[in-house]
């Protein structure tokens, strides 16, 4: 006898009936993603690149010195000189979202999953699911939602890159030494004191370590996210492809690269210097 | 004078108080009830029986010692007091209202205006100066930024530390941490201060000092103090009145004279004594490290009878031991012996050593010790079985000890 458990059935089940009764919610969060993404980018594209190249290279300047700055204009140079300006700035932009959403979100349940065992073994596992799972399998039901383009990249980018920062800000807050713990409770510490002024400044390495990880994560998943219409670098690798064009492909991944390491490394300084000090 | 025979005061009664760590303390409290043992109740329900049964009293203005071994709930006795750990049953009675009882607000305003805690780790927030630091507790009680300022700056000129004010925690040595976190205690002035441990992570030298730092302030201002340590020495030296715990019980209460001269049961006696020690005792356990050491170096021309002059000065020594490099003891000298030398350009420093004077080994026993201690005038230098020095032993270090041993 083999009985199999309907469990795609199920799902499939659930995502029609979520389809056809609650469009309006999925509309409004739609809007809001693609209002938030849209703004991002047009501010991105109607800077001149030269202004934005200076700003980006003075903050790699002020972060990590003279010679990652040289990186820098070498790498925004050369993403000019091949064409993909406007696309690694969409790209950017959908990052900038990503990230922006994953960290409002992430952050508190990082901090309450730090705070509270219950909630802990809880949030875990299904962080656990939304790594693992592989991304296609989300990203074509996103679209069926919400339609393809952005909106869909941006919360697939969300479901894949929100588990690290919320993982390290948890063990971040459950790293803190004992002993300062009792002592902000000792002193008379309501929660949300010691919360604010023991867990999470000590916390604070952790928690710039998981935004990092955050944005690193949202990168590699914005290009896999073209697929149902995100737009960026990703068109580029995409289309180079399905053409075969080994040439293109090099261009548009190098591009992905330098972007890669320039936000890595700026955004790694923010943890590292606020440990130190 | 009747003052001697009016009943102390107190500040702190506690009642019955018990404390059970896990998921179902009613069981644990059951079978305590019913007189099993807390090792039966740990093996049956997996409960851990921290505190049991504690009643006693804690005088206002006293420094209160809590002794006793790893693991006999010393540390969470006194997060009892403050409610770092809820008890499980019974009273603790703080100025005549009941801590266990009490409701948030209260617990939280007693905590800001009139009881405080240094910790064993020094637990200062890393991110944070020592001024900061120090103005931890008024910065919670909602004091303005200026206010907590001063009165932690003045709080640190009284533990030395007001040139550090702008300093992290990590840049001071052990010592001055634990300095901070007595400021710390000490700014919101409360009537009642709780310590873990808080001089243990301490070197012998910087424990000593931060004891008569505490001693000092304990002059100037009366607070009653609970003190939790595993030093003996420690407790007979600040403690105004000892509590000695076994298993979570508390098994006696009172000043070391009471606990030296009537110990209630075998393990205070034990306590006090180590295990038998008479028999056992050696040279080496009385051996201490104060006396001057001077390393010959035959290979040099200056045989260095004026730095060894000037150090024996320095330390107001009669006697110092001559080393060679692997530590070997050569023999004494003393400041007489060495005048005698210094002004002959042939000698050396070993030209000064003393005749006759031979080191002890250090798996002596102390009654021997004792019969060649009082044969010499001076100081004798402790070995090891390859003869590198480990200590010495004087005539009042060793009579010291044996009266301890004697009064236990
Ligand atoms: N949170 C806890 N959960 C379970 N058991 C605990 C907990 N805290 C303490 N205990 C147990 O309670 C007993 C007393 O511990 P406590 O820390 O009070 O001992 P202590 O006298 O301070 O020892 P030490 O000298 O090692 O600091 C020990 O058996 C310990 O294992
Ligand atoms: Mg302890």
């Amino acid at each position: 006898m083999s009985y199999k458990i309907p469990l795609g059935e199920w799902v499939a089940g659930g995502v029609k009936w979520l389809e056809n009764n609650d469009h309006g919610a999925f509309n409004q969060i739609g809007s809001v993603i693609d209002n938030t993404t849209s703004a991002i980018e047009h501010g991105l594209i109607a800077t001149p690149y030269w202004l934005f190249a200076a700003i980006f290279i003075g903050i790699a300047y002020w972060r990590r010195g003279w010679q990652f700055a040289t990186f820098c204009a070498a790498s925004l140079w050369l993403i000019s000189n091949m064409g993909f300006v406007e696309q690694t700035l969409v790209t950017l932009a959908l990052i900038t979202s990503a990230t922006l959403i994953s960290l409002t979100l992430g952050i508190p349940l990082g901090i309450w999953a730090g705070r509270s065992d219950r909630a802990e073994s809880v949030i875990r596992p299904t962080l656990d699911f939304m790594q693992t799972m592989p991304a296609f399998v989300y990203l074509i039901p996103a679209a069926m939602f919400f339609g393809l383009g952005r909106v869909p990249g941006v919360i697939a980018t969300v479901i894949f890159a929100m588990p690290p920062v919320v993982r390290l800000t948890s063990l971040g807050i459950r790293q803190v030494n004992k002993e300062q713990v009792e002592a902000g409770i000792a002193f008379g510490c309501t929660p949300s004191q010691l919360l604010l002024k023991v867990q999470l400044p000590s916390a604070m390495a952790a928690l710039f370590a998981g935004i990092n990880q955050t944005i690193m994560m949202a990168l590699s998943m914005v290009i896999i996210a073209s697929m149902v219409g995100a737009g960026g670098l990703g068109n580029d690798v995409l289309s180079s492809i399905s053409r075969l064009d080994i040439g293109l492909g090099f261009e548009s991944g190098l591009g992905v690269v330098l972007l890669a390491i320039m936000l890595d490394r700026i955004t790694e300084s923010f943890g590292v210097k606020k440990a130190v000090r | 004078m009747n003052t001697a025979t009016t009943e102390p005061e107190a500040k702190v009664v506690v009642k019955d108080l018990h404390k059970v760590f896990g998921n179902k303390p009613d069981v644990a409290m059951q079978m305590l009830r019913d007189g099993k043992h807390k090792d039966e109740i740990l093996k049956q329900t997996g409960q851990v029986v921290g505190v049991l049964d504690a009643s006693f009293q804690i005088n206002k203005g006293e420094i209160f010692v809590i002794m006793g071994l790893s693991g006999s709930g010393k540390s969470t006795l006194i997060r009892l007091l403050n409610r770092l750990i809820e008890p499980t049953a019974g009273a603790i009675i703080v100025d005549g209202e009941d801590v266990a009882t009490m409701s948030k607000e209260k617990l939280l305003n007693l905590r800001r205006k009139d009881m405080s805690m240094v910790f064993q780790s020094f637990a200062l927030l890393p991110h944070r100066t020592v001024v900061e630091n120090a103005a931890f507790g008024l910065e919670i009680a909602g004091i303005d930024l200026k206010e907590r300022e001063r009165r932690a700056m003045e709080v640190l000129e009284q533990v030395g530390l007001n040139t550090f004010a702008k300093h992290l925690p990590a840049q001071l040595s052990g010592g001055m941490q634990q300095r901070v976190g007595l400021a710390r205690a000490l700014t919101v002035n409360p009537s009642l201060m709780l310590m873990d441990e808080a001089f243990s992570a301490l070197d012998p030298l910087r424990r000593t000092e931060m004891q008569d730092v505490l001693i000092k302030l304990q002059q100037e201002q009366k607070r009653t103090i609970v003190f939790v340590s595993h030093d003996l020495d420690e407790a007979l030296r600040i403690g105004n009145r000892i509590c000695i715990m076994e298993g979570g019980r508390v098994v006696q209460v009172g000043t070391s004279d009471d606990i030296l001269q009537r110990p209630a049961d075998e393990y205070v006696k034990a306590f006090f004594t180590g295990v038998d020690t008479n028999k056992y005792l050696t040279a080496k356990d009385v051996a201490q490290k104060e006396q001057v050491t001077i390393f010959d170096h035959p290979d040099e021309p200056a045989a260095g009878f004026s730095a060894a002059l000037e150090r024996m000065r320095m330390y107001d020594r009669v006697y110092a031991f001559v080393l060679d490099e692997q530590h070997k003891v050569l023999g004494i000298v003393s400041v007489e012996s060495l005048m005698a030398c210094m002004n002959d350009p042939n000698k050396k420093l070993r030209d000064a050593l003393l005749p006759g004077k031979e080191a002890i080994p250090s798996s002596m026993p102390l009654n021997e010790v004792l019969r060649k201690v009082v044969e010499y005038p001076c100081p004798l230098p402790v070995v090891d079985e390859h003869g590198e020095y480990i200590g010495a032993i004087t005539k009042t270090v060793l009579l010291r000890k044996l009266c301890k041993e004697k009064t236990a």
